[in-house]
């Protein structure tokens, strides 16, 4: 597939951006920070009306097939609204509901699990989040959180942790070890929990990015077989994919957030004066400026060819999703770092956006691998 | 446009056409198991000059000047399956890819049937004439003078950076016509025949040894004044136009070659050794070189982009200059870790007890650091890229 937007991704494109125009405000996320968002849940931080009129523009569905309610698009289209929503740093479950728990449930679901799920997910009516991460860095199969058999079913005990969304969410899909020991793939096993279930307890984290992340517990809660997704002890062939299409998202809306700030901090460099003159005539910020267009540049070609990669079924897609996350995050943290410093004073206040920018850049490239994880995976898949 | 299907039927022939005709000879790369990279060289001439009979050296152009006729779509194509059977990349030539682009667009009729043709076949040789000691990276400050008396230009100066000038045919030439203009618009664009009298020539040597690189002495030399390409002082809009070609085809060297002896990963298994798993022994070269793979996908990705905007009628705008900056940055880092990598074996200078290829190791990553000064510094791209691109003021 082509490097470039057709005319309906384009039309797409512009109604994202209109949509973003007139709804979301970078300083909601101060409010939803601050507990000062008009009717806001302190620990939901986004706003359920916002994620319902996103449903109804059928975002929250484009990935999912029509007999669910969804558009039956691809990942390039999902992409384009998430580089938009990045421009906004708007805080909406799109990684934890679409990408994450409900992709999970369309790739490994039962057709009761789907039909349960996915048509509320389409209608904005659910919210879903996937606890998968435990240790301190993402490495998927590290994974003790236990699952096991009782009379019931199955007893789960362990803890999750940077569990996306979890607070507010109408249903967790929690992956556990059914059997191996920590690191192995084999022997992981997912589950469809109630939050609300017997043993749960989930804590409010407080994130770089004001969003909404949680610690969960899990202290012998009772789950039955037919919670649980796909097989026993499978549950990293579902996975594997579900990752790679969510890190690949992931880089939209890092493109959208290093685009904003790059552009912010170049209109800054053309609006203030010192030393009499514009500083963006000074050549030490315009060699600087220009470092920071071409990685950006590249980030958007990266993220662009691994969406389409995704689409296209093609064989490299992976490898390409993991070039692209390396690139995307060493690009915004450039670009974040850098903005600070050309916005100088201004930029370490608070009350100046360009900080929330960084933040947030610094918690999407955590999240699902960090340059590090995904220059070592792209080296393994290179085979060298 | 051509259809989908139109497309597919042209690379089977296209492929085919490949797996016909290009020499055995060329298949093994150059340098591999020691063997001397020159003796391929006449093999290498009858497959360009196969090629030229085809007009697959100018696949775009029109045939009635050499070229093949190509479509956009159909070039690629062409590109793609002689990267897909490994051929050999063609030096970048100085006719074709720099001036003949700008010569199709401006040029004369006369001009046109005198030259492209012969730069289609490669036939003719050209160099450029546009630095001079004074000017580098303040090119329009040259002072090189071309006087009108009569129908002649006459021709006094000196060039440098000239390469092949010792055995080009003719030279495309920036000369100030008006020195009373501004700078910018007292220059002119002239195609010098090199065997025309005055015309002096000598080489110059490289930290990396001898070099393509020429210093090019006019004096009292006589140009008839229908070599004049466009019109009087518009040379250096024209010498703008044909630095981009010259930044774009700069900035393709960075995303690596099919026709090296061995590819990065390669070279660090066989130099560092390898773990039971496969991986390069030393985690730190292996992130290096992993880097380095990664920052060639992503440059490669961004030429295929920019492709697509323009196949799609979207200018990608001044990419020539993020091509050229990003390219030879990145040629650098990889010699700089090719060297690192050999060891004491890559610092040899020439003679025995250094193998041809670590040799050439040591002389590429000397010639490299030219990769950032040619063809505009990476400073004055970067300049280019905030006024152009970014729109930041002067």
């Amino acid at each position: 597939m082509a490097l470039v937007l057709t005319e309906e991704q384009q039309l797409l494109k512009n109604s994202a951006r209109e949509f973003v125009a007139g709804t979301l405000a970078v300083d909601q996320v101060r409010q939803h920070r601050d507990g000062t968002y008009p009717g806001s849940d302190t620990a939901l931080r986004y706003s359920r009306d916002h994620w319902q009129k996103m449903a109804e523009l059928g975002w929250t569905g484009i990935i999912f097939p029509e007999q669910y309610g969804g558009l039956g698009l691809g990942y390039a289209e999902l992409g384009i609204v998430l580089e938009e929503l990045g421009r906004s740093l708007a805080a909406q479950p799109f990684l934890s509901t679409v990408l994450l728990a409900g992709n999970t449930i369309l790739r490994g679901g039962s057709e009761d699990q789907k039909q349960s799920w996915l048509p509320g997910i389409c209608t904005g009516e659910k919210v879903l989040a996937l606890a998968f991460q435990e240790g301190g860095r993402f490495s998927p199969w590290q994974v003790n959180t236990r699952a096991d058999t009782s009379a019931k079913g199955f007893q789960i005990s362990g803890e999750k942790r940077f569990v996306l969304d979890a607070y507010g969410a109408d249903q967790l899909v929690v992956l556990t070890r059914t059997s191996g020991s920590t690191g192995d793939r084999e022997g992981l096993t997912l589950f469809l929990i109630d939050p609300a279930e017997k043993g749960v307890s989930i804590t409010d984290l407080k994130v770089l990015d004001s969003r909404n992340a949680a610690l969960i517990e899990f202290d012998g809660t009772e789950v039955s077989a037919e919670q649980v997704i796909g097989e026993v002890g499978k549950a990293a062939d579902i996975l594997d994919p579900v990752f790679d299409c969510a890190i690949a998202g992931l880089n939209a809306e890092l493109v959208g957030i290093m685009s904003e700030a790059f552009e912010r901090t170049l209109e800054y460099l053309k609006t203030r004066q010192q030393f009499g003159a514009l500083i963006g005539t000074f050549q030490a910020l315009k060699h600087r400026a220009a470092d920071m267009f071409c990685e950006r540049e590249h980030a958007i070609s990266m993220t662009m060819a691994a969406l389409r990669a995704i689409d296209d079924k093609s064989h490299d897609a992976n490898l390409l999703i993991s070039a692209a996350k390396a690139r995307t995050s060493d690009a915004a943290n450039l670009i974040g770092r850098e903005s600070i410093q050309m916005f100088g004073g201004i930029g370490m206040t608070d009350e100046e956006d360009i900080g929330l920018f960084m933040k947030r850049a610094r918690v999407a490239e955590m999240t699902l691998g960090d340059s590090t994880y995904h220059r070592e995976r792209f080296a393994q898949l290179s085979g060298f | 446009m051509n259809s989908e299907k139109d497309l597919d039927k042209f690379r089977i022939i296209v492929s085919d056409w490949i797996e016909k005709n290009y020499p055995a000879e060329l298949r093994q790369a150059p340098g591999a198991d020691g063997q001397d990279p020159r003796q391929s060289k006449p093999y290498e001439q009858a497959w360009l000059r196969h090629m030229a009979e085809q007009g697959l050296l100018a696949p775009t152009w029109p045939k009635e000047y050499g070229g093949a006729g190509f479509s956009a779509d159909q070039a690629r194509i062409l590109a793609q399956e002689q990267r897909r059977a490994k051929v050999r990349a063609i030096p970048i030539s100085a006719g074709l890819s720099l001036l003949g682009p700008v010569l199709l667009e401006h040029g004369t009729p006369e001009q046109k049937q005198q030259h492209l043709a012969k730069i289609a076949r490669d036939e003719i040789f050209w160099c450029q004439g546009y630095s001079e000691p004074g000017s580098g990276s303040d090119l329009a400050s040259l002072s090189t003078r071309a006087e009108l008396v009569g129908d002649e230009f006459v021709v006094n100066g000196q060039k440098i950076w000239t390469s092949h000038a010792d055995d080009a045919d003719w030279m495309f030439c920036l000369v100030r016509t008006d020195p009373d203009a501004s700078k910018h618009e007292g220059i002119s664009f002239l195609l010098i025949d090199m065997k025309t009298p005055g015309i002096s020539v000598s080489p110059i040597r490289l930290i990396s040894g001898p070099s393509a690189f020429c210093q090019t002495f006019f004096d009292d030399v006589r140009v008839p004044k229908e070599s004049l390409m466009g019109h009087l002082g518009q040379g250096w809009t024209l010498a703008k136009q044909l630095l981009q070609h010259e930044r774009q085809a700069l900035g393709s060297i960075g995303r690596g070659d099919a026709r090296r002896a061995l590819t990065l990963p390669e070279l660090a298994a066989q130099e560092m050794g390898t773990d039971d798993q496969g991986h390069i022994a030393n985690s730190g070269i292996r992130n290096q070189v992993a880097q380095c793979e990664l920052d060639s996908l992503a440059l490669r990705t961004t030429m295929s982009r920019s492709a697509d905007e323009a196949r799609a009628g979207q200018s990608g705008g001044h990419i020539a200059s993020m091509l050229k900056l990003y390219g030879s940055e990145l040629t650098n880092r990889r010699h700089e870790l090719m060297i690192s990598m050999r060891g004491t074996d890559g610092i040899g200078w020439e003679g025995p007890g250094f193998t041809p290829a670590a040799l050439r190791t040591t002389r590429q990553w000397l010639r490299a650091k030219g990769n950032s000064i040619e063809g505009g510094t990476n400073e004055i791209q970067r300049n280019v890229i905030a006024k152009r691109v970014l729109d930041l003021p002067e």
